[in-house]
């Protein structure tokens, strides 16, 4: 399996991500900067966090128009698997790869801190390695994490087990007081309808060792790894 | 030559959390008479154009594709020409 880290201007879990996956994972994995046309005919294409294009307009709207998202729209529509993670998710919905929209924290704040989220998907090849209501202890890092869209594109999210993960308490239990930002229906990661697409404000890539706190993270690395191998 | 004033707001089925919170500051200020509160973008741009209704057409097109996000925002237009 082969990986690309893609760098914006303004990218700052790219090195995270790049670590994880080669020195955890030991997955082939290069960095794709911004102005590239092509993605190198990788199996993972990671959208990294940060604030690219210093979150100018709205988050992720800018990096949209970077050269290499064409490519990665070209990735995405042969199957392949795309991951964006905070930042990342953001470019994937400004994009359009993933319905909705981000909204302000529902705090004002920017939140940093360890959350729990609970797997409500396990077939996605982001998620096979995870059980049904597995709770993940994994760290947040955002301004703007409180993901919006409308009734009936929640309705088909919801229908579809599209809701990979939403905010809970370390119990699971679900609850306004355990989500972190005020996201609808407590959503912290969606799919695409094909299901090759995860977006998800967590960070796997800062939990995929237990000495950063926790490992929970690195499931949803191994999850990709064994889909792509099958 | 034309000039642009473009503001997009939030759309009213959208909660506005950082409306609300000013809206709080001014009421603990004692402006007790403001009812309710949004806070928005305001772009301003000039454009060379030939006539009034192509530079409708381009703003509505650069409204879509880049300055609002249709999800959660709306906006108003208002076009002058400048001589």
């Amino acid at each position: 399996m082969k990986a690309a880290v893609i760098v914006f201007p303004g990218s700052n879990c790219d090195t995270d991500c790049w670590h994880v996956l080669r020195d955890v994972l030991n997955i082939q994995v290069d960095f794709v900067w911004h102005k590239e046309t092509n993605v190198g005919g990788v199996d993972l294409v990671v959208l990294p966090g940060g604030f690219s294009y210093g979150d100018y307009l709205r988050t992720g709207a800018i990096a949209r128009f970077s050269p290499v998202m064409q490519a990665v729209q070209e990735h995405a529509r042969q199957g392949r698997a795309v991951i964006g993670i905070c930042n990342g998710f953001q470019v994937l919905l400004e994009t359009g790869l993933l319905p909705g929209a981000m909204l302000r924290n529902r705090s004002l704040r920017f939140v940093c801190k360890h959350i729990y989220v609970k797997t409500e998907n396990v077939t996605s090849l982001f998620t096979n390695r995870l059980k049904h209501g597995e709770i993940l202890k994994i760290p947040i890092a955002h301004g703007e994490g409180n993901y919006f869209c409308d009734e009936q594109t929640l309705e088909t999210l919801e229908q579809n087990n599209r809701i990979a993960f939403r905010y809970c308490s370390e119990q699971g239990t679900l609850g306004d007081e355990f989500n972190p930002n005020g996201s609808l229906a407590h959503i912290a990661g969606i799919l695409n309808e094909r299901g090759n697409i995860l977006g998800m404000m967590p960070h796997p890539e800062r939990s995929s060792e237990s000495m950063l706190g926790s490992g929970d993270g690195r499931k949803i690395w191994e999850s990709i790894l064994s889909a792509a191998n099958v | 030559m034309f000039k642009a004033k473009i503001d997009v707001t939030l759309k009213k089925s959208v909660l506005d959390p950082q409306g609300q919170t000013v809206l709080q500051a001014l009421h603990s200020l004692g402006y007790g008479t403001v009812d309710a509160l949004r806070v928005g973008k305001h772009f301003e741009m000039t454009l060379q154009s030939e006539d009034r209704k192509r530079a409708e057409s381009e703003i509505k097109l650069m409204c879509e594709r880049l300055l609002v996000n249709p999800v959660i925002e709306q906006y108003t237009v208002e076009l002058e020409e400048l001589r």
